[in-house]
């Protein structure tokens, strides 16, 4: 989308609203309500939507003045100090320009970054713009290895001669180019540790994959070029998670979407993406039983929560998931896989599964 | 072992009451010097309106502290009042337990005559110094002069001086006490003691001149002096064992039937025939004939027996009239409320509670609130925590009112709560009459009390939270505008000073119809509550329902 074309979306808004107060109406923006309550489950494409309820937000009304008044503030800096000079800034940047206090009172129009991150997530449902285009950019926390060439900015990067670290995803994948892919899958892992492990074992070599991650949560950007390497290359993805709720979550996020970015799952879903562990059934194949953590409160509540959301109600190889880490009162992370030994994951577990395509759906 | 009791015997001697209570001073509420000041300076004052009461003259007062030296205080107190007959004097001040108030069975300041002849001896037990006191009661009278001392063994005046001076009123008393003592301001202070004085106490005038040279006026602020209560005969339900038995020792009745109907209250013929009865005694006896056997049965018999309340007319109220003068007088707040409740009987004691209020303006907001505590119109300044007063207050629930309130603890708020209890006999914890002793009678009615002003205040802090609700919603929109603005204008590319015109517009347009809706000019300043009214919940307008 060419720059100046975001810049009069953002215009538009401007002019509406100062429209309605010529008119002597109150100020007010509708926009998609982003809960759990209009999250619809798009079976037929497996994806997360917004639904067609809406809210509306005006100025004269108490509780919503204030955020309101974020949410205009935070376009209006996004489009004078960003779209108009082609910067980026960070979610943290753009909190700083937006946080100030008005004048002659001790009032903030912003005082914590989740205010402004919120208002930007509602600036995406309200002008159907992308933080990306938006020129907004989040904190990278993930890494790439693997024979996969590409240019950032004007620079071609090697990911196959990265060292330890591999290459530092950006925040905004979108314009990265993927000049040249040579693998038969990629292998996302929620964490950093086993990164590190498969890298050092030259996992990506011997197996001819490519190797992402990032630290627990997956980021927009690393979604994004998931999605890519996905849609683009047609290449399979498999996610390697722990054996706990969390893990089953942050594989559905990239899977279907999330509750919180059900706006963008067009731009960031992976239907095709397959779960590969760790699952209850290589706890007890592998003898992992004596690794197990127990169950704590939190776990079980949110287990309850999960097992009820439309897109693992009907997946009856999540709900028996569920029903044993339940059964056994415990969840496994995948390091206890090193209690076979330092490279059971790269030589033996992986490999194993891979050959007998033993993955959730 | 008969040596022994015979050795004892040797040491075993009559103790005087004076010398009793040198030994226990705290008793009389002269524990540390600050405190014999208050008490001193209390008991002198109480003595003066009660005396000018009593010959309907509206007290004038006048009291001066005047600091000596560090530890050395000279208090003049003075009043209009009707003076005290020569002979009297010597016994008044410089005998203990001598007075008119102890006998009797009627509302006064004062109650055990232990008062002011205490304060005289403190005075002369610190420094040496006898009382000095001018009285005149009629103006072709003299003024007596008289300085007294008091023998602490013998609990007997001595007057150490006595003439016949100028006396520049037709009538009333001055006293003059020299006391070790220590002058402090603040909580259960003298200043706090006149204070509150002077809010029970409306018909009062006080000036009061302190030991920092400062002069205070209290001024009068009704012309009208309370109604005089009656004095009444004990109630037969209010009596104890061992009372019961010296008054049929004491008793000029011959026998036992006449005794119940001359000696008590509300004992008629046919109720004095049915307690004889129900005791199994003979109606004709002599009450000095009655064995300690007989006088248990009566005493139960007493209690079996329906006999009617005592007359109220022996409890005359202060009235939310005074109270809300009073306390208007005193205490600078938004609101005030009073309630006066019918007369109860505790034990066979008519009583009545009275309760006050004042909330808001410069009143502390985040401390507990100010009680202010009454027995017959002498504020009790001591001891608040052994109140009944005080565990009322505890015990209300005043979140129902729009105050906080932790469990067990007085309430957090800018409020002052005045509590006054008239009885005859006003149940005292101790000695010092500093606690009223928590009878389930009386704190029922306290507390029946405090929820009827209570609900009035609740109504009045909803009515108020809101207007001042609405006030900060439109402070804040009008904070709001400038900053949406300016965002807007560079959003849009529209001029900033029109947008900011426009949105200053739609909220007059609004803002006028939340002040008629909310009526926050006129708020009900003062009210005096009759009855309990329902509360109404007025229906809120906000800005959003006016679009």
């Amino acid at each position: 989308m060419a720059k100046s074309n975001q810049k009069i979306i953002l215009e538009d808004l401007g002019k509406k609203l100062t429209e309605q107060i010529k008119k002597g109406k109150n100020p007010e923006i509708v926009f998609r309500l982003r809960n759990l309550a209009n999250i619809i489950y798009d079976k037929k494409t497996r994806t997360l939507k917004l639904g067609n309820k809406t809210s509306s937000r005006s100025f004269f009304n108490l509780s919503h003045a204030k955020k309101f008044l974020q949410t205009i503030e935070v376009a209006s800096v996004i489009k004078k100090e960003l779209l108009e000079s082609g910067k980026h800034e960070h979610l943290r940047g753009v909190f700083y320009m937006t946080k100030r206090t008005i004048p002659k009172t001790n009032v903030n129009i912003v005082d914590e970054q989740t205010e402004s991150d919120k208002a930007i997530e509602d600036l995406e449902v309200i002008t159907g713009l992308s933080r990306e285009e938006l020129h907004v950019s989040a904190n990278k926390m993930g890494s790439m290895v693997g024979n996969i060439i590409l240019k950032d900015s004007d620079d071609i990067i090697d990911c196959s001669k990265l060292g330890k670290g591999g290459y530092s995803i950006p925040s905004i994948t979108d314009e990265l180019e993927l000049k040249k892919v040579n693998a038969k899958y990629v292998l996302y892992m929620e964490k950093a540790a086993i990164f590190e492990r498969l890298n050092e074992d030259k996992f990506w070599q011997k197996n001819n994959c490519i190797l992402v991650t990032s630290q627990g949560q997956t980021t927009r950007g690393i979604r994004r070029l998931l999605q890519r390497l996905a849609e683009e290359e047609s290449l399979p993805i498999y996610v390697l998670c722990d054996g706990d709720v969390y893990g089953a979550y942050i594989y559905s996020v990239v899977k279907y979407g999330s509750i919180a970015l059900a706006h963008a799952s067009e731009r960031l879903t992976i239907p095709s993406v397959k779960y590969i562990g760790i699952t209850m059934d290589d706890v007890i194949k592998y003898d992992l039983k004596k690794h197990l953590i127990r169950l704590t409160e939190q776990d079980m509540a949110r287990i309850k929560q999960v097992i009820n959301y439309d897109w693992f109600k009907d997946n009856k190889e999540w709900q028996r998931q569920f029903k044993i880490m339940k059964e056994l009162n415990g969840k496994v992370e995948i390091q206890a896989l090193s209690a076979k030994g330092i490279s059971f994951i790269s030589e033996v577990y992986l490999p194993s599964k891979i050959k007998n395509k033993e993955f959730l759906e | 072992m008969s040596l022994i009791a015979e050795e004892l015997a040797k040491s075993q001697r009559e103790i005087s009451i004076s010398e009793f209570f040198v030994k226990n001073k705290h008793l009389l509420g002269f524990d540390n010097p600050r405190k014999a000041l208050l008490t001193t300076i209390k008991e002198a004052v109480d003595n003066s309106i009660d005396a000018s009461e009593e010959a309907k003259i509206l007290p004038d007062v006048r009291v001066e502290v005047t600091q000596l030296s560090e530890d050395r205080f000279m208090v003049i107190v003075e009043d209009n009042g009707p003076g005290i007959v020569k002979e009297q004097i010597p016994r008044i001040f410089g005998k203990l337990l001598y007075g008119s108030k102890f006998h009797r069975l009627k509302v006064s300041r004062g109650q055990q005559g232990i008062g002011i002849s205490a304060s005289a001896m403190y005075g002369q037990l610190t420094t040496g110094k006898p009382i000095k006191i001018i009285s005149k009661i009629g103006k072709n009278k003299p003024a007596h002069y008289f300085e007294i001392h008091l023998d602490t063994k013998k609990n007997e005046p001595e007057i150490v001086s006595e003439r016949i001076v100028d006396y520049n009123q037709d009538h009333g008393t001055r006293i003059e006490i020299e006391l070790q003592a220590k002058y402090q301001k603040g909580r259960q202070s003298i200043d706090e003691y006149l204070e509150q004085t002077a809010i029970v106490n409306p018909h009062l005038s006080l000036i009061y001149k302190s030991p920092e040279n400062e002069t205070r006026e209290f001024p009068r602020a009704t012309n009208q002096l309370p109604k005089e209560s009656r004095e009444i005969k004990p109630h037969p339900h209010g009596i104890e064992l061992g009372i019961l038995i010296k008054m049929l020792r004491e008793t000029k009745a011959k026998t036992l039937q006449s005794f119940l109907e001359t000696e008590f209250c509300r004992v008629s013929s046919k109720v004095a025939h049915e307690i004889c009865q129900t005791a199994g005694l003979y109606e004709k006896s002599h009450p000095s004939r009655i064995a300690r056997e007989e006088a248990d049965a009566l005493y139960k018999s007493i209690n079996q027996t329906k006999i009617m309340s005592p007359p109220t007319d022996s409890v005359i109220p202060l009235g939310e009239n005074l109270i809300l003068k009073g306390l208007k007088k005193e205490i600078q707040a938004d609101f005030y409320a009073a309630v006066t409740r019918p007369v109860a009987v505790y034990r066979g004691n008519p009583f009545i509670i009275e309760v006050g209020l004042a909330y808001g303006n410069n009143i502390p907001k985040d401390e507990p609130v100010r009680l202010l505590r009454f027995a017959n119109r002498v504020p009790l300044l001591y001891q608040q925590s052994a109140c009944a007063t005080t565990s009322s207050v505890i015990k209300t629930k005043w979140a129902n009112y729009g105050l906080s309130q932790s469990r067990g603890a007085l309430p957090i708020g800018p409020l002052v709560l005045l509590i006054e209890i008239t009885s005859v006999w006003v149940p005292f914890t101790s000695e010092s009459k500093e606690a009223i002793a928590p009878y389930p009678e009386i704190i029922r009615e306290i507390k029946l009390a405090l929820q009827d002003a209570g609900r009035e205040l609740g109504s009045f802090i909803r009515k108020n939270v809101r207007a001042k609700e609405q006030k900060e919603k439109v402070d804040l929109f009008e904070k709001y505008i400038p900053e949406l603005a300016s965002s807007l204008s560079s959003l849009s590319n529209e001029k900033k000073s029109e947008i900011e015109e426009n949105l200053q517009k739609i909220l007059k347009k609004g803002l006028k119809d939340l002040l008629v809706e909310n009526g926050i000019e006129n708020n009900a300043e003062n009210k005096i509550i009759k009855e309990n009214k329902p509360i109404k919940q007025e229906k809120q307008k906000t800005l959003d329902e006016l679009e």
